[in-house]
């Protein structure tokens, strides 16, 4: 018989905390994406149909650049928490799962750094 | 595995179930999140077209002009106000309101109207502005 206690064995190995932080973070992301998607819509109809000279102008404004940044790696940042739990639920091959995880990861950094070379290219006028 | 372990039963699971409102909603929020994560690369395209110049944007243009890329904003445009919509409904139940039975389905329709009208308002808005959906 052994005198460890079912708490020692369980500490350090489980995913303890980092289920709440990925909890969390979900719903920080979520409630800065309520007004941010709203502007978002918002630009793409204003933006929308006109020529690339008026879409470089209006983004080329310090405003519209900083949201605009804020909202894609927002976004970014609440799809791969979402699609990683979808993957997580769902996918139940061991060497696919990892795959997919691994490979949202690096396609939303991928986006994220994409995105705002592209912004700031467009604002720095390059 | 062995036989015996493969044989245990499995809890009831989506399929025993009868379609309800709650779970169904609760299905398309996610099916929507999923949808929408796509929208994510058209999104660093356009910026990518922007950035590039005029050329790159003209074509960027006309590759939305196609019906069928407008059938996929149209999807993306009710994607996001149906997930943001029933978001806001998670946030609330998050913090312990709203979950009696009967709030959860009263904010459930409201929330499905409240998605199909935004959906409307933005595509009357986009049609006015480009003269013309299709």
């Amino acid at each position: 018989m052994s005198l460890r206690s079912p708490l020692a064995k369980a500490v350090g190995l489980g995913s303890a905390k980092h289920g709440f932080s990925h909890w969390w973070w979900q719903r920080v992301t979520a409630i800065a994406l309520v007004p941010l998607s709203v502007w978002f819509v918002y630009s793409v109809l204003t933006v929308m149909g006109m020529d690339h000279q008026y879409a470089s102008d209006w983004l080329a404004q310090p405003f519209n650049a900083t949201v605009l940044i804020l909202f894609v790696l927002t976004m970014l940042f609440h799809a791969q928490t979402g699609i990683q739990v979808v993957i997580e639920d769902y996918i139940h091959t061991k060497w696919l799962n990892l795959t997919l995880l691994l490979a949202v990861k690096f396609a939303a950094v991928l986006m994220a750094v994409m995105s705002v070379i592209s912004v700031l290219k467009v604002v720095l006028g390059g | 595995m062995s036989s015996i372990q493969k044989a245990r039963p499995l809890s009831p699971h989506l399929q025993i179930y009868s379609p309800q409102l709650t779970s169904m909603l609760s299905v398309i929020h996610r099916g929507t999140g999923v949808f929408l994560s796509f929208g994510s690369v058209a999104i660093v395209i356009w910026l990518g077209a922007l950035a590039q110049g005029p050329d790159a944007y003209v074509q960027f243009q006309s590759l939305l002009a196609h019906p069928l890329s407008k059938l996929v904003l149209l999807g993306w445009c009710f994607s996001l106000c149906y997930h943001l919509c029933n978001g806001i409904r998670h946030l609330f139940w998050d913090v312990g309101a709203g979950l009696e039975l009967s709030q959860v389905y009263r904010s459930g329709v409201v929330m499905l109207v409240t998605s199909f009208a935004l959906t409307a308002a933005i595509v009357f808005f986009a049609v006015q502005k480009t003269g013309g959906l299709l």
